[in-house]
């Protein structure tokens, strides 16, 4: 028999290692599955000066580092290996890897994402030949040499600086009018005192030249027309990211952009199935946000394992008849209906069990059987593992229902 | 495993006999160093077959720039003092490297 996890957490990444940590030192059994090292995009963020706690000088490698070096002092695994395929409705969940399969009681999805392309002409072609998605990878092979930066979000304008301490020049190449960019301000200002910064407004890269190395970039000026040839040596690309969800197949809802859609308990429209990170759709996707989704994802997947182990044993299990009782506790008069389920069931133990849910509390019950906490309290029969049928809370009724059982 | 620099690039990989790999690697590249391990690993399986080198490109950016080597990591395979194939970019994974080696063992 394979072993079985409560929690497999997809990916590495800040939002990955956050929930490892969490969920090993909950006492779950619990794995962090990556195909490299951990860090994801932060490990390649040399300057990372936001995360609390943590201000200038701060590197993105060792900050992951000691997140991952965390997650393993509380005993979480990690599984180097690369996910090829997930089935995420079967029970256990079963992620399969080019090295072996693993089962999971609950997933963390938090794959992340990757950098955006251009999709211009030349860009695959001289992609590790001038066309760079990583300042932190490849800024040193640039010193003395001059590059551009597309983009103007965070990422640009803080790469850009970065990659001015080695190359001679940068040229920030900017869709917007000039002075106007997508980066917070504080970066922007700052990076408008760089002397080796130049900017390039209102413009675009039409295709990126070069045989065996970037020679030169097509620029238009969108507000012009004219096209222009400008000599380079790299082109460093920072036009946003894109989800990595092809492994999830349409088994859990995306929004419009590729991103999945999740509540704030990062539970996504799959039972068990939670997202953490920049693969969720989000207001703000930073390290600190990362983290902050991998801890309630965490303790959401906890509750839900933890609440699946006891309905499986004593509904969906259990040898008699069950009735369920849904209520909420702050309710006296749906409390007090209560009480005639729990006298019928007293009286009648020799063929029923009785269950008693809060569906304030539990989401597991109420988000499969679709209770609606504002129409309480509710029962149902289970048997054999299923509803047979909705009864309304009435002595009469029950006593019905107990002939038709006692008769069989 | 051979680390080579400047001043013996020449040597060591294009004046040699065979077929020669060099894996293009630099400090702040995650990727290189992760590969590095699997590398060594396929050196010492595939020493008898292939002459395996490394280049620090941090204090090598001219030859790297000189070998058309702008992105890590970046593996190259060499005969005669030509460039025969090459693998880059962040996704290579240490498979793609021992299938390239097959191709060129003899």
């Amino acid at each position: 028999m394979e072993q079985v996890y409560d929690l497999l957490i997809l990916g590495g990444g800040p939002a990955g290692l956050a929930a490892g940590m969490y969920g090993a030192r909950a006492r779950m059994k619990t794995a962090i599955i990556e195909k490299g090292k951990p860090g994801g995009q932060a490990a390649t963020t040399e300057e990372l000066e936001n995360y609390p706690g943590f201000g200038r000088g701060t590197t993105g490698p060792r900050l992951t580092q000691a997140m991952a070096d965390h997650a393993i002092s509380f005993g979480a695994e990690f599984i180097k290996d690369t996910i090829v395929s997930l089935d995420l409705k079967s029970s256990p969940k079963r992620v399969v890897g080019k090295k072996g399969e693993y089962l999971g009681k609950a997933i963390i999805y938090a794959l992340g994402a990757q950098p955006r392309m251009l999709n211009i002409p030349g860009e695959g072609k001289l992609r590790g030949k001038g066309v760079s998605y990583c300042a932190t990878c490849d800024a040193d092979l640039f010193e003395e040499l001059d590059v551009v930066v597309v983009g103007s979000g965070d990422a640009a304008i803080e790469e850009a600086e970065y990659l001015s301490k080695f190359a001679e020049s940068v040229s920030i190449i900017v869709i917007h009018d000039e002075g106007k960019v997508d980066a917070n301000q504080v970066s922007f200002e700052r990076a408008k005192q760089n002397p080796k910064l130049k900017w390039i407004w209102n413009s675009i890269v039409k295709s990126i030249n070069g045989d065996e190395l970037v020679e030169s970039i097509t620029l238009k000026n969108i507000k012009t027309g004219e096209e222009s040839i400008y000599p380079i040596n790299g082109v460093f690309i920072f036009i946003g990211t894109v989800p990595i969800t092809n492994l999830l197949d349409g088994q859990i809802e995306l929004n419009p952009q590729g991103y999945i859609i999740t509540d704030n308990k990062m539970a996504t429209s799959l039972e068990g199935v939670f997202a953490a990170g920049d693969v969720r759709d989000k207001y703000l996707r930073q390290v600190v946000t990362a983290a902050s989704d991998g801890a309630i994802a965490a303790v959401a997947a906890e509750k839900y394992v933890h609440e699946t182990e006891l309905w499986d044993k004593e509904v969906i299990n259990a040898a008699k008849p069950v009735l369920v009782v849904y209520y909420n506790p702050t309710d006296m008069a749906g409390t007090e209906k209560v009480g005639i389920v729990d006298r019928f069931v007293r009286d009648n133990y020799e063929h029923f069990s009785l269950v008693k849910v809060d569906a304030t509390r539990n989401e597991l019950v109420s988000r499969r059987y679709q209770i609606d906490i504002n129409d309480l309290p509710k029962l149902h029969l289970f048997e054999n593992g299923e509803v047979k049928q909705e009864l309304p809370i009435d002595e009469n009724k029950l006593m019905a229902l107990l002939n038709s059982v006692s008769r069989r | 495993m051979i680390e080579v620099n400047k001043d013996n690039f020449e040597d060591e990989v294009l004046n040699a006999q065979g077929v020669v790999m060099v894996d293009w690697w630099g400090p702040k590249c995650e990727r290189c160093m992760e590969l590095m391990p699997h590398v060594e690993e396929l050196a010492s399986k595939y020493r008898d077959k292939i002459k395996f080198c490394s280049v620090n490109t941090s204090g090598n950016r001219r030859l790297a720039i000189s070998q058309k080597v702008l992105g890590l990591p970046a593996i190259i395979f060499y005969q005669n003092g030509q460039k025969i194939d090459e693998i880059s970019g962040q996704e290579i994974e240490p498979e793609d490297i021992e299938a390239k080696i097959k191709q060129y063992a003899q």
